[in-house]
């Protein structure tokens, strides 16, 4: 009985094709809306979270100044070489450990020239923050100890001062001393701050800390846990290690701050799924209105078809199988844009991943949520209009003119 | 012994207070299976009315309405449509069939709601649009058909059901005079061959001089009662004289 009324119902759609389509038009654009956004969205979470593994996804950070929000404070005392020693020393579960000494500087290669970012660091500073050597080679111990004259160039300078030319064994000026080109990077990619994180050049700390920046200070600590389960030991560790160090009572609050590189991907991610959420919402109000859409039509459609009604209770339909019929056609009127809508969607986010250059994600319970979704609209907003074809009398709808 | 259809002291009584409009009063008709019957009278007299009752479309203020021994006043409104879905056939003056809708599908539509599967009411559809002679016509549209003909294919939904009761509200109105007769004609032949039941309304005496009996409605209530034939005899149905 039901397949006999929903073939009805299908034939009265289609025997009204372009009304139809427009009727749908409202939940079409409300589905393809709430899909597309939330592909996108899904799409960029994902690059997000890319981004953050591929600055490590291990890594934790310790810098001077208490943790807060905005700039750090600068009267914090810093870190010295004797610090990053003694976190090597003293943490387990941990890959590496390197001390960042950070300045500006202008690097000079024959006519060429570039400020760029250079990091005072140890060797494991590679292994920590997930650079890769292209060729050449890192420093070794010998040269951090010896303060040398040496640096490896990150992709970006690379390419910026010797365009296609081998910089192995070339000579460079970084700031006022001349220094010679030991390595090359593989290029990184931009993070997820959109910083060129390839615009860098390492040099042994403490040939930065003597030859450019004049003091032993050491701005900050990379440390790298063995694990992701290690994370939270290695934090606690940490946060003790410098307490103690820095003669922090306890209850007061540390001049020191721990950052893990999973909190604040957790904190990007949640701002991305917050703002998808919010399109989300927004353009579900116009499946609402798609389904007012629905209703507004399906009234129309009953009074058109008044007598109908009356020719299909005359002949013995029930109230019930007359809701049905109307209810049905509501329900397929809106599942079918709500299709359509879902087709559109995709398309539309698989285009706008394309050009944005984001992961390929699917989001499978979104297209069966926004479907589940249209076939309610078309229930909530078809039962008015069905019911109130079922309440026709007879006689009178038959008589109408 | 009891009639298909039986009238005691039928009352319809629309609208309220001042603005009432009693459309009969106390009429007491008795049918029997068998019979064809033409409701005759002028507009207004209540005919129409009565063959809503009839119908199960409708039942009486007061007074009892009982078909084969069932008080339809009794029933729902669900049990009214399933009564008429399976007991009864309708005819109407406008034919009322479904627009762009075809031949078919039109007379397929009461076997819908029989629950009869389609290959079944298919063929059923097929049978009773050849015996109102429009085989070769079931792809048609009621627009692409002529009155005649979109007639014929509203005998054939209300008979496809093989009902016990055909009630026919002025069957022949839209028509020319040719038609109308074959339309009467068919409408006697079913009556004949296959004993079915038959309520006519018309306000043409030429028309109700060929019914068997005909009642005739003045202001509500039967004015005369004429046996003009015999109560045709037909297999299946009991032959007693009125």
């Amino acid at each position: 009985m039901i397949g006999s009324i929903l073939l009805m119902a299908l034939r009265e759609i289609r025997r009204h094709g372009m009304r139809s389509a427009l009727t749908t038009l409202g939940i079409v654009i409300g589905v393809a809306a709430v899909v597309a956004l939330v592909t996108i969205g899904r799409a960029t979470t994902a690059k997000v979270t890319a981004d953050v593994a591929k600055m490590g996804n291990d890594l934790l950070t310790v810098m001077p100044g208490a943790e807060r929000r905005g700039p750090m404070s600068s009267d914090a005392r810093p870190f010295t070489t004797a610090d990053v020693k003694a976190v090597k020393r003293e943490i387990g579960s941990v890959r590496g450990v390197a001390p960042v000494v950070n300045a500006s500087a202008l690097v000079v290669a024959g006519n060429t020239n570039r400020t760029t970012s250079v990091t005072g660091t140890w060797s494991d500073f590679a292994t920590v923050r997930g650079y890769e050597v292209e060729s050449g080679r890192l420093f070794t111990e010998g040269e951090e100890n010896s303060s040398a004259a040496v640096c490896v160039l990150g992709a970006t300078v690379t390419s910026e001062l010797f365009g296609g030319q081998d910089p192995i064994g070339q000579s460079v000026r970084v700031g006022s001393i001349s220094c010679n080109v030991i390595g090359t990077l593989v290029a990184k990619g931009q993070g997820s701050f959109g910083a060129d994180q390839d615009d860098i050049v390492l040099m042994p700390l403490r040939t930065v800390q003597r030859r450019i920046r004049g003091t032993d200070d050491v701005n900050s600590i990379a440390v790298s846990a063995s694990s992701d389960a290690a994370i939270p030991r290695v934090k606690s560790q940490l946060e003790a290690l410098f307490r103690e160090r820095r003669r922090i009572t306890p209850g007061k609050t540390p001049d020191f701050n721990v950052r893990d590189m999973k909190e604040i991907a957790q904190a990007m991610q949640s701002i991305t799924g917050s703002m998808t959420a919010l399109l989300s919402a927004i353009a579900a109000v116009s499946l609402v209105v798609g389904g007012i859409g629905i209703m507004n039509i399906m009234l129309v459609s009953v009074t058109e078809r008044t007598r109908e009604i009356g020719i299909r209770m005359a002949i013995g339909a029930q109230a019930h199988e007359v809701l049905l019929q109307f209810l049905l056609e509501a329900v397929a009127l809106s599942l079918m844009g709500g299709l359509a809508g879902v087709i559109i969607g995709l398309g539309g986010s698989m285009a706008a991943i394309a050009a944005l250059d984001l992961p390929l994600t699917f989001a499978p319970e979104i297209i069966a949520l926004a479907f589940g979704f249209s076939a309610l609209v078309g229930v909530g907003f078809g039962y008015f209009p069905a019911r109130k074809a079922a309440r026709l009398h007879p006689i009178q709808a038959l008589r109408y003119e | 012994m009891s009639a298909l259809i039986e009238l005691r002291g039928v009352d319809k009584v629309y609208g309220e207070g001042d603005t009432a409009v009693h459309a009969m009063r106390k009429v007491d008709l008795a049918i029997e299976a068998g019979d064809f019957v033409a409701i005759m009278g002028p507009s207004g007299s209540g005919k129409s009315t009565c063959m809503n009752i009839l119908g199960c479309l409708d039942t009486p203020t007061s007074g009892t309405h009982l078909f084969r021994g069932i008080d339809v006043g009794n029933l729902s409104l669900d049990q009214l449509a399933l009564l008429r879905r399976h007991a009864l056939g309708f005819v109407f003056q406008g034919f009322q069939l479904l627009g762009r809708t075809s031949a078919l599908e039109n007379v397929e539509l009461p076997l819908v709601y029989q629950r009869v599967p389609a290959p079944e009411r298919k063929r059923r559809a097929m049978e009773a649009l050849a015996e109102v002679g429009l085989a070769g016509r079931e792809k048609h549209t009621p627009s692409e058909l002529s009155g005649g003909q979109q007639q014929r294919v509203a005998i054939a939904r209300a008979l496809v059901t093989r009902p016990t009761l055909l009630l026919a509200d002025e069957p022949t109105g839209n028509l020319d005079t040719a038609r109308k007769f074959e339309i009467l004609e068919l409408l006697s032949r079913f009556n004949r061959e296959r004993g079915l039941t038959v309520v006519m309304v018309t306000h043409e005496p030429d028309l109700g001089n060929h019914a068997a009996r005909a009642v005739i409605f003045r202001d509500g209530q039967v004015e005369s009662d004429t046996r003009l034939k015999p109560l045709p005899h037909a297999e299946g149905s009991a032959s007693e004289g009125a």
